[in-house]
């Protein structure tokens, strides 16, 4: 299964960033090869206001199923549930270590958005 | 003559020496409180409101049946109000400046235009003041186009005050804008003072004559007044922190109806104001 994970770096052994809409880089990883496409997400990060519309456009678009990341504003959130993307939030660490330990069964995902809208 | 009353720092005045300076003035004077997110004119004026306007700004609509997701709207979109995931079209009114792009770059005509409430303009008498303040929705964001409603009451023939939100950002700058003359409200505290400056670079942005109170003009220090001489910046009235202003003000009254000496004072900077407006 694919997955999306916010990241500061550009590969697998990167923190994971807790904003997402702001994100620097969101990557797109399959679970079962650790095979995994870096997305830029700098024009977001500059973005007047609604950087989350598009960060969860762009995953909704990549085909991943899940995003795991920090935390999610409401109008990422709605993005998203729109696009069929679970979120799971207070993600930390590594992005590899993230993908390792995610367990599809097991996580708890997100029923709305944990973050307040910068607007 | 057009006046905004403005003020880097919240809470200097403004609203006191805009409804005082109008109070004082009388016959045919207009009131513009354009503080839309918080406007407490009323609060000592007591205008009777006899009109009340609902305000909306134009928002999209998208029609899904003519939508091709070319993306257009979405890549012209400065705010990120619209998405597109695969076939599905999301729009976030409340993100939304209403520029108009996305209807304008649509190769479909699929885009047409609906409301999103910013809130009321309220118009009244406040004895012979004509009063007019506007009161942004609980929840929205974005104060210009209300501000600009409350200012289309404005007459340029009769004198016109204009009660400024706060600080620096585009809300301030529209109540400032295209105004006579711009009445700066500070006191000389190292806050007051920080903030006046940041509010002074604006004005001169703008290009608008401006003149200072100094309200509480008897504590802190003289860096105002040496910031004010460095700057040519005229100071026109001074009111000292006195306990019987603050209390008369948390009673609602104004100042010169209950202390009429001042009056004169208010009167005298009108006068400077106009010799000011009347050489720019």
């Amino acid at each position: 299964m694919k997955i999306a994970l916010t990241s500061q770096g550009k590969d697998l052994d990167s923190d994971m960033d807790p904003k997402f809409g702001r994100a620097a880089y969101i990557l797109i990883v399959d679970t079962e090869t650790l095979e995994f496409e870096a997305l830029d997400n700098s024009e977001n990060v500059n973005s007047f206001r609604g950087a989350g519309t598009q960060a969860a456009a762009m995953v909704g678009n990549s085909g991943a199923k899940v995003l795991l990341t920090g935390h999610c504003g409401p109008n990422a959130f709605k993005t998203l549930d729109a696009a069929g993307v679970k979120v799971v939030n207070d993600v930390m660490g590594t992005v590899r270590s993230a993908v390792k330990e995610f367990d599809y069964d097991k996580a708890t995902f997100a029923q709305g958005a944990d973050a307040e809208s910068y607007s | 003559m057009i006046i905004s009353v403005a003020s880097g720092k919240g809470g200097t005045g403004k609203t006191t020496i805009a409804t005082n300076l109008a109070f004082s003035l009388g016959k045919g004077v207009k009131v513009l409180d354009c503080d839309v997110e918080e406007p407490n004119a009323h609060l000592f004026l007591h205008p009777q409101i006899e009109k009340t306007e609902s305000i909306s700004t134009p928002i999209p609509v998208i029609d899904e049946d003519k939508c091709t997701y070319c993306n257009k709207c979405v890549e012209i979109c400065r705010y990120n109000s619209i998405a597109i995931i695969g076939k599905t079209i999301l729009t976030f009114p409340e993100l939304c400046h209403s520029c108009g792009g996305c209807m304008a770059v649509c190769p479909e005509d699929a885009i047409t235009e609906t409301g999103r409430e910013l809130g009321v303009v309220e118009l009244g008498k406040s004895g012979n003041i004509d009063f007019i303040h506007g009161k942004l929705r609980v929840g929205e964001a974005m104060s210009p186009p209300l501000i600009n409603e409350v200012r289309s009451y404005i007459e340029p023939d009769s004198i016109n005050i204009i009660d400024a939100p706060p600080g620096t950002s585009c809300p301030v700058i529209a109540a400032m804008k295209n105004t006579d003359f711009v009445l700066m409200v500070t006191e000389p505290t190292p806050f007051g003072l920080h903030d006046l400056q940041l509010a002074v670079e604006a004005v001169k942005l703008i290009d608008i004559p401006c003149g200072l109170v100094i309200n509480r003009s008897d504590i802190g220090n003289n860096d105002v007044r040496a910031y004010a001489d460095k700057e040519n910046l005229p100071i026109l009235l001074e009111i000292p922190f006195d306990r019987k202003i603050a209390e008369v003000y948390s009673k609602g009254y104004l100042i010169v109806e209950k202390m009429p000496e001042y009056k004169e004072k208010f009167l005298e900077l009108y006068n400077s104001i106009e010799n000011i407006v009347g050489k720019a």
